[in-house]
């Protein structure tokens, strides 16, 4: 998998629904276009709940993986 | 198409009509979810909906009214905080203070679980620029005045609603 570099990092561990997509819609405003953020969750529902955010906001999700039981997201800011 | 701009955001309306601790969870989700999404988000309080948008929030929940609602413990090992208590509702309708107990006990287990409480979700919405419109009919019914609820919201009636969810891509009764 390549590198991927963020420019902030959002931790979302603890929170369930709606929580993690309210802070990522949040925390994406404060960034540039073209920026990306990093998000973490624990919440099961967080991995299909970010595609569905992703494709109503038009920020895309580069990539959604597991890691060490955690949900680890990078969004970059499209619009 | 219904939509009178088709450039306009996607738009939820819902309406939210109970004013206990459980069904105040729906509309609220619901509505910041959307707000996160980019939506444009509009809510109709009405009957005892409505005391969802008083400054201080009282929604508490009954176990009476819910058979299936599952009594457990915010406390002590998991063992013993996923035991289901088998209460009859004979002792849940007749021992006194029994609903502000299960209410502290299901705010309690929200909390440990990560769920945001009803007044965090609200301070959400209005920060998401959640439209969110009082009842006048249930003000005039049960007595209350514009200034027993927050100053965010607006007052209006069946027709303002309406109005606004024509236009509205979901629509949902709560």
């Amino acid at each position: 998998m390549d590198v991927l570099k963020e420019d902030q990092v959002l931790d979302c561990s603890g929170m369930l629904c709606p929580m993690p997509v309210v802070k990522t819609s949040k925390a994406i405003k404060t960034l540039e276009v073209g920026q990306v953020l990093k998000m973490i969750a624990t919440d099961p529902g967080a991995p299909p709940d970010m595609e569905a955010w992703s494709r109503q906001t038009g920020n895309e999700l580069l990539r959604s993986t597991q890691e060490d039981g955690k949900f680890v997201f990078y969004i970059r800011r499209s619009k | 198409m219904s939509k009178s701009d088709p450039n306009a955001p996607k738009r939820l309306a819902l309406i939210a009509s109970k004013g206990t601790l459980d069904w105040a969870y729906p509309p609220f989700i619901l509505a910041t979810a959307a707000g996160a999404m980019g939506w444009e988000v509009g809510v109709f309080f009405t009957f005892y909906g409505l005391t969802l948008l008083k400054p201080k929030l009282t929604a508490a929940v009954t176990p009476v009214g819910n058979p299936a609602m599952p009594m457990k413990m915010p406390f002590g090992p998991e063992g013993f905080q996923n035991i289901n208590w088998p209460i009859p509702q004979l002792i849940m309708a007749n021992v006194p203070g029994f609903n502000a107990l299960a209410t502290t006990l299901m705010k309690q287990t929200f909390e440990n679980k990560g769920v945001a409480s009803i007044e965090e979700l609200r301070q959400m919405a209005i920060d998401l620029d959640v439209r969110m419109i009082g009842c006048q009919m249930t003000m005039d019914v049960f007595g209350f005045k514009r200034e027993d609820f927050i100053k965010e919201c607006e007052i209006g009636g069946a027709a303002t609603f309406l109005e606004y969810a024509a236009d509205a891509d979901v629509q949902l009764f709560i």
